[in-house]
């Protein structure tokens, strides 16, 4: 996007993808904003491939069932659930 | 403002369950740590009557030392910011430079501290967070080596990068919080068993003879004239109790800021997905299917610099961009690790001013998100190398406070809190 311009579809698009709804406003202040700071990022253009030794290790614990959340205090927060599941807007 | 500073969302009392170290005092907790039955708002209007059903790792921990959790602390909104002006609860005042911001994001929690309404307070540092108010507002605040403090309950933003860490008036005090919630926990798959009976409070014995500090030059050289006037005599102060002071020059630091934040963004993007208003989050029963359901609830409940964030994160994750912008900031987050580890074969801790600035006034930086993001410069190339940092009160300049920042090698907050305590 950087060398390319930063137009108001890139925005909208890229708005669509991540599932954020944006005031008209918004959109536009995106536009001028993500020019900026997409531009900086572009310095990392200059950053050499680095050969990386890592030094992670897997982390593994026996699978045994344990306590977790009822069903009633995964729920709390909700604000809509009906016979004890989630309710959600329709899928399409 | 609800309270004193707007340094808490909400006050409240969460009492100790057994006596301990921490017997008697009071405890701020960040607004993005979990606690049970106590409503945790990340700051965000998103999650304004979100109360979590269980406790973080630290917070059991706190109570179980002995401590009295009085408030959870305000907080730019999900960590986003460095300043705590991005809260949907408004920002806080810093206690020590009335009309300036407290700095961010863990603001609430520096603030709580330096305005005597908690003696000790828990923050998160992603990107300096916690080193950051601490500077402003003159206290000591310490990021842990990642790893070192359990991360179980913390609402995540970037998880690779955040720890939890300690706040408080004192080196001695910021120590003795953080033995009580270092150590490895079996919630949390990341945590390292080191930090089990450290003992971190023993070593603010004030002792750098013969310890040899780097000065960050590129760090000192980009901050504004008072900070550096004030750093150079806490240096000075460090040489005159027998330490060495050597300079230090890092490639790769021009980069790191970049790195950090297409990481920050691109872990967000993915972290923040959970907030979709059905199984927590404001829900405004919108018409339409899911995915318009799901973004009229985002567009309701994140703040700007929250969508900003999702939507740069999104795009540097997209089909396409990912080589250029994510995989590039893996490469200069690699390469810092190898700067640090070769400057650590010459220094023993590094030092640089925390922040390159004093605090602003409140409202002043908030229209160029590219200019507040550089005000982060000094304090992210740590989280990219998981090294500790600690930031200490360097008195003042234009009667703003100013800290110095010292950097240690992984798992050594011995060594940086001796260091750090030569400074009081």
């Amino acid at each position: 996007m950087s060398e390319d311009a930063v137009d108001a579809d890139a925005v909208h698009h890229v708005a669509d993808l991540a599932r954020v709804a944006l005031t008209e406003s918004e959109a536009e202040r995106f536009e001028a904003q993500f020019g900026d700071i997409l531009g900086y990022f572009d310095s990392l253009d200059e950053v050499p491939e680095i050969e990386r030794e890592s030094d992670l290790v897997n982390v593994m614990r026996p699978d045994e069932q344990r306590p977790s959340l009822n069903q009633d205090e995964a729920l709390d927060n909700a604000a809509e659930t009906e016979d004890g599941y989630f309710k959600g807007p329709r899928v399409s | 403002m609800s309270t004193e500073y707007n340094a808490f969302i909400t006050e409240t009392t969460i009492e100790p369950t057994s006596e301990g170290p921490l017997s008697g005092r009071t405890v701020a907790v960040k607004d993005n740590i979990s606690t049970a039955d106590v409503r945790t708002t990340c700051g965000s209007a998103m999650l304004e009557e979100y109360v979590p059903s269980y406790d973080a790792t630290v917070v059991e921990r706190l109570t179980a030392a002995g401590a009295t959790i009085v408030g959870k602390a305000n907080m730019d909104e999900f960590g986003m910011g460095g300043t705590t002006e991005t809260s949907a609860f408004g920002p806080t005042e810093n206690p020590r430079a009335p009309g300036r911001v407290a700095g961010g994001s863990s603001g609430g929690s520096a603030a709580a501290v330096a305005g005597g309404k908690a003696d000790l307070a828990l923050g998160t540092d992603t990107g300096g967070s916690i080193r950051n108010p601490a500077a402003f507002c003159g206290v000591v605040g310490l990021k842990p080596t990642y790893g070192l403090v359990s991360r179980y309950g913390l609402i995540a933003y970037a998880n690779s990068l955040e720890q939890i860490g300690p706040i408080a008036p004192t080196v001695e005090e910021t120590a003795m919080l953080l033995d009580v919630i270092a150590g490895p926990d079996e919630n949390d798959a990341t945590t390292h068993q080191n930090g089990t009976d450290a003992d971190y409070a023993a070593a603010a014995d004030g002792n750098v003879d013969g310890m040899t500090v780097g000065v960050l030059e590129s760090l000192r050289d980009g901050a504004d004239d008072r900070v550096v006037d004030a750093f150079d005599d806490a240096v000075a102060e460090l040489e005159a109790q027998g330490a060495t002071v050597v300079e230090i020059e890092l490639d790769s630091i021009d980069h790191a800021l970049a790195a950090y934040y297409v990481i920050a963004m691109s872990e967000a993007s993915s972290n923040l997905a959970r907030f979709d208003g059905v199984r927590y989050g404001v829900s405004g029963g919108y018409e339409g299917d899911w995915n318009e359901a799901f973004a009229m609830s985002r567009e309701k409940g994140f703040g700007e610099e929250v969508k900003r964030r999702i939507l740069l994160g999104t795009y540097a994750l997209s089909a396409g961009y990912h080589e250029k912008y994510y995989k590039k900031a893996q490469d200069a987050r690699a390469w810092v690790k190898q700067d640090f580890d070769a400057a650590f074969e010459k220094a023993d801790v590094l030092a640089s001013p925390t922040m390159p600035v004093l605090p602003p006034e409140i409202g002043d930086s908030l229209d160029d998100p590219l200019q507040l993001y550089q005000i982060d410069a000094n304090t992210v190339p740590v989280n990219l190398a998981n090294l500790p940092a600690i930031s200490v009160p360097a008195g003042r300049a234009d009667g703003s406070p100013v800290g110095v920042q010292l950097v240690g090698p992984a798992f050594d907050e011995h060594r940086l809190i001796r260091a750090a305590s030569a400074l009081e």
